[in-house]
């Protein structure tokens, strides 16, 4: 599969990322297997599912950190399965993506780690990238500390920086792998806030991986809910419908935050 | 709109994605910019829309957008870079013909709210406030020492009278890492270092007939002097960066604040098997170090045609217990520095994988010093004390 294509659509909309049979894994280990799906331009997107079900892993694979292990996956028509180093590269420059855990250069102030793409992939001069950062920085609330050190900021607003950084080089997918992780509601709203607006106002594309169901029915256009024990999407669609209408006892006890059954944990 | 004609700046780029074209409307500058204003369309007319602005003095400067097909981050920068150098000439500056799509994008920035105002610049600190840092740095730094030191006497003192506390299992652990698997590198250098006493003293030496004593000099420098303090040197450089690299990723990880709050105290927990290991293993690889050392020199010996039997008489003859007493004294201070330099830069550790760095470097460098200025004690000492 080559990496050059042109975006699919489906019933008038954009897709911006086309899985069909999907198998996603380590080595031989299969996490999820035979998914299908389709991320639109400027929704939200979420994986749900319970711990360790492979949330996380269906992520890697969707930013080329992992190949999939059978089946397609096309981010706006092409894939990074088999593409070579300049494939690769402008597909990443279509992606923006933030980790757990911030994963801001340490050393590298906050500035800094937004200009880092800038610097290196754009002929932009350096007073142009210092404005742009500053402006990325800004948009996430973040003016007046952009000379700070990562460890000199709180756990939220590292959260806000990475998302800066990820936005730096206005991609067209923002993946975000549990924002909310750690954040206290009002700073967790706050992040829920920052997406709505970037959705609204530059129709940017998200895919989350998040726990946060208070942010997931208050952001996700649609979600995609992942079963550890069957290995596979067992649900897809608004999160709304899902908690009124599955059928799913997996997804009924997710969204409803009720135990599985009697003697099982939840 | 109405265009008066072309009267000034005229730069529209040859290459497909972002143009720039400047005129003259009416008493305004009008800079009419099209296309993709993307990071790689913005680089392009970045620089031509600052040539177009220096012709601007103090008259209004209107952006024609109407040919703006996109504008990303970049492109919304180069507008508010237009506008804030229009305003700080006192001509102001309008926006003209921006597609939804643009004005979105300038409402979500929105740089007068984000970046308005002077862009605060690092401050440059005068002399008196440097020098006060500095001090208070200083002095922080020799208030924790002591603290540091205070603590580790008293963990020691507690690991004497409760031996059954101390980890011995970690006191196994680190001498095996520190000590034996440091023999090869000792064996090596030690030998190297009695070689190449032999052979640079032979040749004054040789002079003066007296080359039979190469011997008493290479045995006298290692264990006086050489011996313990290369070794330290080397345990400096391999352990004691070790110690306080795995301490600070520790203290980075929280594991050190885990250890607390778990009631285990860390100088005791972490500290005090270091130093027990690092006091047992010094002396012993600076004893191996002299007699690797004294190898070396028996060969540059034999091969000036002397006996093994003279070089062995000439060294039992230059040297006495006291001076390799005083060697292995030596080396159980240095010792001691190492392992207590290493572990207390690992615990001063801040945040950050860079801090990890900073702090085995710290690690290393003062714990030379420390080690070359206790050596000069010792020297004193030895010298006062006639041994």
């Amino acid at each position: 599969m080559s990496a050059e294509g042109t975006t699919p659509k489906d019933e008038g909309r954009d897709v911006v990322i086309r899985a069909r049979g999907l198998a996603v894994g380590y080595g031989k280990t299969v996490v999820q297997r035979d998914l299908d799906f389709d991320v639109y331009r400027g929704e939200v997107f979420v994986l749900l599912g319970g711990s360790g079900c492979g949330k996380s892993t269906v992520l890697k694979t969707m930013i080329g950190l992992l190949v999939p292990l059978d089946g397609t996956l096309e981010l706006t028509g092409a894939s990074f399965v088999g593409a070579d180093a300049k494939e690769r590269a402008r597909l990443l420059r279509k992606i923006g993506v933030t980790y757990q855990s911030g994963a801001l250069f340490g050393s590298m102030t906050i500035l800094e780690n937004v200009s880092l793409a800038l610097q290196e992939f754009t002929d932009l001069p350096a007073e142009a990238i210092d404005l742009v950062a500053r402006m990325k920085l800004g948009l996430v609330g973040l003016r007046g500390s952009e000379d700070k050190l990562p460890a000199e900021l709180s756990g939220g607003m590292r959260k806000r920086a990475a998302i800066a950084r990820a936005m730096a080089m206005d991609p067209e997918v923002l993946f975000l792998d549990e924002p909310q992780a750690g954040l206290d509601p009002v700073t967790s709203a706050e992040l829920d806030h920052l997406v709505q607006s970037l959705v609204r106002d530059l129709g940017m594309t998200f895919v989350i991986v998040t726990h946060e169901m208070a942010s997931v029915f208050a952001i996700a256009d649609r979600v995609l809910f992942l079963d550890k024990d069957r290995r596979t999407a067992v649900a897809i669609g608004n999160p709304h419908d899902l908690a009124r209408d599955s059928e799913d006892p997996m997804v009924k006890s997710f969204f409803h935050r009720e135990p599985l059954s009697e003697g099982r944990p939840a | 709109m109405q265009h008066t004609g072309p009267s000034e700046t005229l730069r529209a780029e040859p290459r497909p994605g972002a143009s720039v074209e400047a005129r003259d409307e009416g008493g305004a500058l009008v800079l009419r910019l099209a296309g993709r204003l993307d990071a790689a369309g913005t680089a392009r007319v970045w620089g031509a829309s600052e040539d177009a602005l220096r012709g601007l003095g103090e008259r209004r400067l209107v952006l024609d957008l109407t040919g703006v097909e996109y504008a990303d981050g970049a492109g919304i920068a180069l507008l508010f870079d237009c506008v804030q150098r229009a305003e700080r000439k006192g001509g102001g500056a309008e926006l003209r013909g921006a597609s939804d799509e643009v004005r979105g994008q300038l409402e979500l920035h929105d740089p007068d709210v984000w970046c308005g105002g002077p862009q605060p610049g690092r401050e440059h600190a005068g002399l008196v406030v440097e020098v006060g840092h500095a001090s208070v740095t200083a002095w922080t730094e020799a208030r924790d020492l002591i603290t540091f030191t205070g603590a580790v006497a008293s963990a020691l003192l507690f690991a004497l009278r409760h031996p059954r506390q101390v980890r011995w299992r970690d006191v196994v652990r680190v001498s095996e890492k520190a000590g034996v698997n440091a023999l090869p590198i000792i064996a090596i250098i030690g030998s190297l270092m009695g070689l190449i006493l032999a052979f640079q003293s032979a040749i004054p030496m040789k002079k003066f007939g007296a080359d039979l004593f190469v011997a008493d000099l290479v045995a006298i420098s290692l264990l006086r002097e050489l011996g313990p303090l290369m070794t330290a040197i080397v345990l400096c450089g391999r352990s004691g960066s070790a110690f306080a690299a795995e301490l600070g990723t520790m203290k980075v990880n929280e594991e050190v604040d885990a250890l607390a709050t778990m009631g285990l105290e860390p100088v005791r927990f972490l500290v005090v098997p270091r130093i027990i290991a690092a006091v047992v293993t010094t002396p012993m690889l600076a004893v191996f170090a002299n007699l690797c050392g004294l190898v070396g020199g028996a060969i540059v010996f034999l091969s000036f045609g002397h006996p093994l039997v003279a070089y062995y008489r000439q060294v039992q003859g230059a040297v006495t217990h006291v001076d390799l007493l005083g060697g292995i004294f030596k080396a159980f201070v240095f010792g001691i520095i190492v392992a207590a330099v290493g572990c207390a830069r690992g615990l001063q550790t801040g945040h950050g994988a860079s801090a990890v760095g900073h702090s085995t470097t710290r690690a290393v460098v003062s714990g030379i010093l420390l080690i070359v200025i206790a050596d000069m004690a010792f020297a004193l000492l030895y010298y006062a004390l006639d041994i």
